[in-house]
């Protein structure tokens, strides 16, 4: 111990004049990285370091348990096979037209309805702080309970069409979460039911960032309230809905949990997303390989889709 | 002080290794049984470990449910980080064994007479490589009508002693205004019953041929192709809502007379019990018509995994008690299924019980016994998964004629093995 205190007592001086100040600047330079340290190093292996290894299983022929030894490109040229199966429908063809179906409504009408909740809030009506947190309460909810309670309300033998029966509505007829056709767009409703409050309180933000001597000078001029929204506010709004988009994608392309709990995965597995695929074949069929595999595209997919848009956005900003 | 650590680490360590030195008087297992019944049952097992002076400790799985087990144990070996025991199903024992990761039990067994008492169709799932790598615990069999009768005398049916006369009797409740055929429209229900279709359809030789050996010819033959039409002509009978309904509200039907009869393996006993039902009188089990002789079977096997040396008489405790013929009557007499043994007493069972545990013995005896393909017992899980996936696009009409189901089966079959 003593040896310690001897040697930096000994090199302090020939650094600075006072130790002191020198250790607690030096430490205050380094305390970010420090601090910053454990978590950068969980990302790197956690995040980026199984990123790699799945890349590495999905060209093995892992099974139930990793197998190390490279086997080539087998599971992609299944996967490959399966994309154009479509009669009988793949599970991996089903996976993917869902998730562009999903993918694509779920994304457009949150962003649509979101905005629009967002201008009806922000006309300054009376109770606006009681109707807020009704519309973003949704986004509490876990995937699970939101699922569990559509899969009732949309049962056609528990919920609406029962009710709307017991009413006398007898000829009402809703029974789209039975419907192999159809039953992904209940997952798009149960989906739009719990976002599109969240996307609200985003666009009431940007909204109310928006300076009000533009609105003004925009009014005298003679401008009517869509022009208003049409030429000024949406514009203004570009970066909310960047940061909208980003949101409601990553939601979007990790959506399970909700398909399980709504659907258990749909009437002959009409349900899936890439998620439950990847999921099934990992988990439950012991073929490592091909979840992997599915993994990755569903990476590429995602990466093809945010880098560009991303990279257009912040450079546009930059300028 | 270098040396003084040296000296200090190498106490503290053989001071570790002396205390681990003793037996570890502690049974590790990891299972799903959390429900009312099941836990009932596997408390019998917990008590008879006590008395030896072993405690049970569960290891702990997020969520439920077997899958979420499989995932954890799976981390668990990765990790090695060893259960006693875990609760497994069919091929995973395999595949667990290949990796090399199960103890050996032959010493205990060939001390219990295991090899002359377990089914040997069970013991290719239990033996590995001639070592004894799993205990089974029960023998559940798919191939069963659960009838409702009160309902069945009002319409006045008979038991159903072919696939035909089936056809008649859901006819008879469909006229009479009940909802004749009790399905959960969820893959592994509709396979299951397809299961049985298959071996009714077929014959035994045909669904061994077919379900366990994965040959071609007979997978694309006529007979499987009839074997989907009769399936098709089932799934008409169903209600409209019938698509994502659990298996037990399926049962939860028959139970309240709201439909005649489901067709599903014997854990819907449980069911019929939790409602206080007795069977002959409120309600009946038969055979799936055309089947009776043979037993399509899956089993819950507690699969033992090679434990560290102190930690192997614990084990030894469990698998003894496990197999033991009082626990095996007390737990499935609770469970629903029938002795993993064929010579444990049937005299705690109730009717139907006892009529599983004859039939097994004559199955066993006439090479009868099959694994249930939709239970992960016919082949390995991906070929299963394949399977179910084919029967349940069939049934919700993906797939839409029996030649077409025929194909895919053979395509998809080919592309799991």
């Amino acid at each position: 111990m003593s040896t310690v205190a001897e040697t930096q007592i000994k090199l302090t001086p020939e650094h600075d004049a006072r130790p002191g100040a020198s250790v607690r600047s030096r430490l205050q330079d380094l305390l970010p990285k420090i601090v910053l340290a454990p978590s950068f190093a969980a990302t790197i292996v956690f995040v980026y370091g199984f990123i790699l290894w799945t890349i590495y299983l999905s060209f093995t022929n892992s099974k139930t348990f990793p197998s190390y030894a490279i086997t080539g490109a087998r599971a992609y040229q299944r996967l490959w096979r399966w994309t154009f199966e479509s009669d009988p429908p793949s599970s991996w063809y089903t996976s993917i037209t869902n998730m562009g179906i999903f993918g694509f409504l779920y994304i457009l009408i949150c962003l649509a309805l979101g905005l629009f909740l967002a201008i009806l809030l922000d006309q300054k009506i009376r109770g606006e702080g009681v109707l807020r947190p009704i519309y973003l309460y949704p986004m509490a909810l876990s995937f699970i309970v939101t699922g569990v309670a559509w899969k009732w309300f949309l049962d056609p033998g528990l919920g609406l069409e029962q009710t709307l029966h017991q009413w006398g509505w007898t000829s009402f007829h809703f029974d789209w979460i039975k419907n192999k056709d159809f039953v992904i767009y209940t997952v798009v409703i149960a989906g739009v039911w719990q976002a599109s409050g969240f996307i609200m309180a985003m666009f009431l933000a940007g909204l109310r960032g928006i300076d009000g001597e533009i609105m003004k000078a925009a009014q005298i001029d003679g401008a009517s309230t869509f022009q208003l929204y049409r030429r000024i506010v949406i514009p203004l709004l570009r970066p909310v809905f960047l940061s909208a988009f980003i949101v409601l994608a990553h939601l979007a392309i990790k959506s399970y949990d909700l398909v399980v709990a709504l659907t258990s995965g749909g009437p002959g597995g009409s349900a899936w997303l890439p998620s439950n695929f990847m999921y099934e074949f990992t988990f439950k069929r012991n073929e490592m390989a091909v979840g992997s595999a599915s993994a990755v595209i569903m990476l590429m997919t995602i990466t093809a889709i945010i880098v560009p848009y991303l990279y257009s956005e912040l450079r546009e900003k930059s300028r | 002080m270098l040396r003084k650590l040296l000296i200090g680490t190498a106490l503290a360590t053989s001071f570790a290794f002396s205390a681990h030195a003793a037996d570890v008087k502690e049974v590790q297992m990891l299972h799903w049984w959390t429900s009312g019944g099941e836990a009932a049952a596997l408390n019998v097992l917990k008590q008879d470990l006590a008395k030896e002076g072993y405690a049970w400790k569960d290891v702990p799985v997020a969520g439920g449910g077997g899958d979420a087990a499989m995932t954890a144990l799976k981390a668990m070996v990765a990790a090695g980080n060893y259960p006693t025991a875990s609760q497994m199903l069919g091929y995973t024992v395999l595949d667990y064994a290949a990796a090399g990761v199960m103890g050996d039990l032959t010493e205990t067994a060939k001390k219990e007479g295991w090899d002359k008492s377990v089914p040997a169709a069970l013991q290719k799932f239990s033996v590995y490589d001639g070592k004894w790598v799993a205990a089974p615990v029960n023998v559940h069999s798919v191939n069963w009508l659960w009838i409702n009768k009160a309902v069945m005398d009002k319409i006045g049916g008979t038991e159903p002693k072919t696939f035909d006369d089936f056809v008649a009797l859901l006819d008879k409740a469909k006229a009479a205004g009940v909802i004749p055929l009790a399905l959960g429209g969820q893959n592994w229900q509709e396979a299951t019953m397809f299961d049985s279709v298959v071996l009714s359809t077929g014959g035994p030789e045909f669904y061994k041929k077919a379900m366990n050996d994965l040959d071609e010819e007979s997978l694309k033959s006529d007979t499987m192709k009839k074997s989907f039409d009769n399936l098709a002509k089932l799934v008409k009978y169903v209600d409209p809502n019938f698509s994502g309904r659990d298996w037990n509200l399926a049962t939860a039907m028959v139970i309240k007379g709201d439909a005649l009869v489901q067709v599903m393996g014997d854990w819907a006993k449980g069911e019929f019990h939790a409602a206080n039902k007795t069977p002959g009188t409120d309600f009946l089990c038969y055979r799936f018509p055309g089947t009776d002789g043979s037993v399509i079977y899956n089993s819950d096997m507690f699969g033992m995994f090679n434990v560290p040396d102190d930690r192997k008489a614990a084990q030894v405790a469990l698998a003894t008690a496990t197999l033991s013929k009082s626990f095996q009557s007390a737990f499935n007499v609770v469970k629903g299924s029938v002795p993993a043994r064929t010579d444990v007493p049937d005299t705690d069972f109730d009717a139907c019980g006892k009529k599983g545990i004859a039939d097994l013995k004559k199955a066993n005896e006439g090479g009868t016994l099959f694994g249930s393909l939709a239970q992960g017992y016919g082949a390995p899980p991906a070929v299963a998964n394949a399977y179910k996936d084919v029967v349940s696009k069939f049934v919700h009409g993906q797939i839409k004629s029996s030649d077409e189901a025929v194909t895919e089966l053979v395509k998809a079959i080919d592309d799991a093995k």
